[in-house]
């Protein structure tokens, strides 16, 4: 069993355009955990959502266009519920997400109607599909068709967007509202309006995100948003550990965060390659998770100690 | 322009924790009056500001600023008619975003906020001006975070951020207790001329005596809850520490330990 590394490197047009999906997730994750500083667990269940609610709307003979726009409302709407909960119900964000992650499991599988739903690629125009990839790599597709530069474009088109939306005077106040919320509502901000929004837009990127994997890889499944939020913050962790530094621009940053996601991807199909058990995948990602959550901690307790340390021998 | 008619605030009702922070307490407040309010540690002075401002919903009571009864609006909204500066440095200011992106913030309180973009050139300029009567050059660093100054710096941004858009009423809450002696002195200078500038209705924690004496129009000392003293004219004129500490010792029935706790 030795590691061909030409497979790998056949694998990395697939690893980028399935990054940038998930660059897409982390986008939806970088609203709510930094921007708003609230951790929504929703997002497991709004990926499948936007993946099921796409899959089953083509399967039912809409176009891929509109599919995905309702997988936008979708997520738009679960994002809306974990809001209400939150805001006026007074629940907890961690939890207010959880209940309707929770509830959503029941949802997509009364949308799908069983645990999966596959979509034949022969059957249907995508937008994107890996057998598009596949066909463009041989030359029997043109190049439009690659799925690296449709998501790539929505990549761009979304960063535009919420690049102009965050500079607006109601985008400044949901950025306040994350920032610091007594300052937020002083100023007259409605902050609980906000924290909807937020949300609201946060989960309406992850459902779109799924909805445009489901379609890449034919098929949704009720299992594809587990651990979807972990994904999310593993690329906006390394995002941000890489670029953070040198991105301080808005719109960069956004960037920053679908970079590591597709970072944080290829990292994944690499450890494959190198015959990991992918039951152990899940388990590496939190301990990423863990490891670059923990490190300015840290840093901070090493810095410290080394402090008392040179006080100590000084005064020796 | 702000009338508090008997408010009553009990925190942890119903509990062994049950406390009384206000006990019907009324007061009005004329406009562009400016009043000192002091007390000791847990006497109502922080609840009673609160309370105007909407933090928390009383049990009792009424709160009307410039005719409007506001008793029953949230936070959010009473702060259209209200400019606020907290004890702590951190509070008034988001630190992650920049000193031009909080006064922009503070500029429209009270207003809807569109689809505009959030900082217009105009604007820009403006801020600069205010910020530059500062004098702390601030002017200089528009687009820095707020997170990179220090807190007598960013307390007199919040100052300027509740001013800004000129607030029917201003509350101060030991708001240079934070800061060491010489960059309290400023920013109360700062608070002062603003103030006079715009002829504001302010008022205004302390827990420097002097302080509450020399400044503003008119004294109010809060003892468990209620006003029990309240001076204004040349009764305030001529006040001193030591008549203050004498008032308050006989209303109170204290001891020369509750003075000193009174000055701290
Ligand atoms: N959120 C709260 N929950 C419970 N009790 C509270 C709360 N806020 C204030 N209190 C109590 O109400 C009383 C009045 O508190 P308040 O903060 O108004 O005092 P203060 O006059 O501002 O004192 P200080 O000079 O220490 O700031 C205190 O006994 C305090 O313990
Ligand atoms: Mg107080």
């Amino acid at each position: 069993m030795s590691l061909n590394f030409f497979d790998l490197l056949g694998q990395l047009p697939g690893a980028l355009s399935q990054g940038l999906i998930w660059g897409i997730l982390a986008i939806g994750v970088f609203i709510t955990y930094e921007i708003l500083n609230i951790a929504d667990l929703t997002v497991d269940g709004s990926f499948c959502l936007g993946g099921a609610v796409c899959v089953v709307l083509i399967l039912n003979g809409f176009s891929v266009e509109i599919s995905l726009l309702f997988a936008f409302f979708a997520g738009l709407t679960a994002g809306l519920i974990t809001g209400i909960f939150h805001t006026l119900c007074g629940i907890s964000a961690i939890l207010a997400g959880i209940l309707t992650q929770l509830g959503l499991w029941s949802v997509n599988l009364a949308i799908m109607g069983r645990a999966n739903q596959s979509i034949n690629v022969n059957n249907f125009r995508l937008l994107v599909s890996l057998r598009y990839l596949q066909e463009v790599q041989n030359g029997d597709l043109p190049f439009y068709w690659s799925p690296i530069l449709v998501i790539s474009i929505f990549c761009v088109a979304i960063i535009a967007l919420l690049y102009w939306f965050f500079g607006t005077q109601l985008g400044c106040s949901i950025r306040a509202t994350g920032a610091n919320i007594n300052m937020a509502r002083a100023q007259g901000i409605n902050t609980n309006y906000n924290k909807i929004l937020g949300l609201m837009i946060s989960n309406a990127m992850v459902a779109l995100s799924g909805g445009l994997l489901s379609q890449y890889q034919g098929f949704a499944d009720i299992n594809m948003g587990r651990g979807a939020i972990v994904i999310g913050l593993a690329a906006v962790i390394v995002g941000e550990v890489i670029f953070g530094r040198i991105f301080r621009n808005f719109a960069l940053r956004l960037f920053g965060v679908v970079t590591g996601a597709v970072i944080y991807y290829t990292v994944i199909q690499t450890v494959l390659w190198m015959k990991l058990n992918p039951n152990y995948l899940k388990l590496l990602t939190a301990l990423i998770v863990v490891l670059f959550l923990a490190f300015p901690h840290l840093k901070a307790k090493i810095a410290s100690i080394s402090v008392y340390r040179k006080g100590a021998s000084a005064r020796a | 322009m702000l009338e508090i008619r008997n408010i009553t605030k009990v925190f942890n009702k119903n509990t062994v924790n049950e406390k009384t922070a206000l006990k019907k307490l009324s007061l009005s407040l004329e406009d562009g009056e400016f009043i000192t309010v002091i007390g000791g540690n847990g006497s109502g002075k922080s609840t009673m500001l609160n309370a105007i401002a909407g933090v928390f919903p009383v049990d009792e009571g009424r709160v009307v600023i410039d005719g409007v009864d506001v008793t029953r609006l949230p936070e959010h909204k009473r702060a259209a008619y209200i400019g606020r500066v907290f004890q702590d440095p951190m509070m008034g200011t988001a630190a992650k975003m920049g000193i031009e992106e909080n006064l922009a913030l503070a500029f429209r309180r009270g207003q809807r906020r569109s689809l505009a973009w959030g900082i217009t050139k105009s604007e820009r300029e403006h801020y600069c001006n205010v910020l530059e009567d500062l004098g702390l050059g601030l002017e200089q660093r528009l687009t820095s975070k707020v997170g990179l100054l220090s807190g007598g710096q960013r307390q007199a941004l919040t100052l300027l951020m509740a001013t800004l858009k000129k607030p029917k009423l201003l509350l101060l809450d030991e708001h240079t207790a934070a800061l060491d002696p010489k960059t309290a002195a400023k920013v109360l200078e700062i608070t002062e001329s603003l103030i006079k500038r715009d002829k504001l209705s302010t008022l205004m924690v302390t827990h420097n005596m002097k302080d509450a004496i020399a400044l503003g129009s008119r004294l109010i000392m809060l003892y468990d809850g209620r006003i029990v003293i309240d001076l204004k004219g040349e009764e305030k004129e001529n006040l001193t520490v030591e008549k203050l500490l004498k008032m308050f010792g006989s209303i109170s029935g204290s001891d020369e330990a509750d003075d000193k706790l009174l000055l701290s």
